[in-house]
């Protein structure tokens, strides 16, 4: 994988202080519309599986759709066969690297999942992380591919920057219906936005005339997650004494890991500052990197006093 | 149902929702957010429910991050207009909430 380009350490900084990655129009447009002809039938397959096994109403899984639908656990390379849709996808150079960067080269499928919300399906979903109470400081990377070019209120996914850190279990974020600095996502065809695990989403009501369509896949680490991106540049930009009622260095990385969300509560944004230490820490092995001092003070504090 | 930024009634709002027993016959909220402050839906005629309780963090968990903390629940009783609920769309509306 020494060819795919990785991650800069301000994507990756970016990516710990938000919880999401965009990469716009990176998928070839011939990719893309190779999606939109195998997409729907992907969900077909799993309807067809879902139903079968719980209903009994099903023939058992065949080659094809096993193909179609790799089991949990299949290392990302053999998941999908190389001239499929998927398989293109996670072979562009560009989402290689990421997922490189992010999970390292050797990552599991958790399962995919192709999401279509019908022109002038107006329901709005709860709002939700997916899975469950994830315990941290490892992740899971889910993959949102757009094939196709979305529009302003087109059904683009509802995302809320820098809730992935926050514990809730999955929809129980769903009385939350307008929160400031949530986004929308619209862009062209051919965007991936990589979330961490623990981000609020939900799927948004298609005013538009056309469905939307959105691959999703969730991929596992195999491997610790430390150093994986290009960091080439991390040592003269990693202090760990930068601090905003201090010294402040231009450049470092505590700059992006305190920037705070329009809806962050002010006393809550220092915690989340915090959280986004510990998760930098793990990315970096470095267990004394700090942001504003809030970690090391009182880890000082408390080598002092005898158990 | 409005979040904001401290206990303080008159900070800001960070998110808000709007559950509308009207069904949509009653007066909408239009601005985003509805209000700039807990205090500004006291005066335009809100009255609050309820507030967050101020909990202590739970020893071990003292950092940990979830639920916005500072959750305020308003209620304003409007009256209806006769033909406001014999409005076939308004009782189209109600059907669809499971009346």
């Amino acid at each position: 994988m020494d060819d795919v380009p990785l991650l800069t350490t301000d994507q990756m900084a970016s990516f710990v202080a938000r919880g999401y990655l965009r990469l716009d129009r990176v998928v070839p447009q011939e990719i893309n519309a190779q999606a939109m002809e195998e997409l729907p039938g992907l969900f077909r397959a799993w309807v067809d599986e879902f139903r079968g096994v719980t209903f009994g109403a099903g023939d058992e899984p065949d080659a094809a759709s096993e193909a179609r639908l790799p089991r949990s656990g299949t290392v990302l390379h053999d998941a999908y066969a190389p001239e499929s849709a998927f398989g293109r996808m996670v072979r562009v150079p560009t989402i290689a690297g990421a997922i490189a960067s992010l999970v390292g080269t050797d990552p599991v499928v958790d399962h995919h999942f192709v999401h279509t919300k019908t022109a002038g399906d107006l329901h709005a979903q709860g709002l939700h992380c997916d899975a469950i109470i994830d315990e941290g400081p490892a992740f899971d990377i889910q993959l949102f591919w757009f094939p196709h070019d979305v529009a302003p209120r087109e059904g683009g996914t509802r995302f809320v920057p820098g809730s992935h850190l926050r514990r809730v279990n999955m929809d129980d974020v769903a009385r939350y219906h307008h929160l400031a600095g949530e986004q929308y996502f619209s862009g062209d065809a051919g965007t991936v936005v990589i979330f961490h695990q623990g981000l609020w989403h939900a799927g948004a009501p298609n005013h538009g005339s056309r469905d939307r369509v959105m691959g999703k896949l969730r991929l596992n680490p195999t491997r610790p997650q430390v150093r994986l991106w290009d960091t080439s540049d991390l040592a003269p930009r990693n202090r760990s004494d930068d601090h905003m009622f201090a010294r402040m260095e231009p450049g470092m990385v505590a700059a992006t890991l305190r920037n705070s969300e329009p809806w962050y509560e002010p006393s809550v944004h220092r915690l989340e500052t915090v959280n986004r230490s510990k998760l930098w820490r793990y990315l970096t092995a470095d267990d004394g990197f700090d942001v504003d001092w809030y970690l090391t003070r009182t880890e000082r504090r408390a080598a002092l006093v005898t158990p | 149902m409005m979040w904001l930024a401290s206990p303080s009634l008159d900070s800001r709002v960070l998110g808000w929702s709007f559950f509308d027993g009207t069904a949509g016959a009653g007066p909408q909220l239009t601005a985003d957010p509805p209000y700039a402050s807990g205090v500004a839906a006291l005066v335009d005629g809100w009255r609050m429910l309820q507030m967050s309780p101020l909990i202590p963090p739970t020893p071990g968990h003292e950092r940990d991050t979830s639920f916005l903390k500072h959750e305020f629940v308003f209620e304003r009783i409007v009256d209806l207009a006769d033909d406001a609920t014999s409005d076939p769309r308004f009782v189209a509306r109600v059907e669809t909430l499971g009346h």
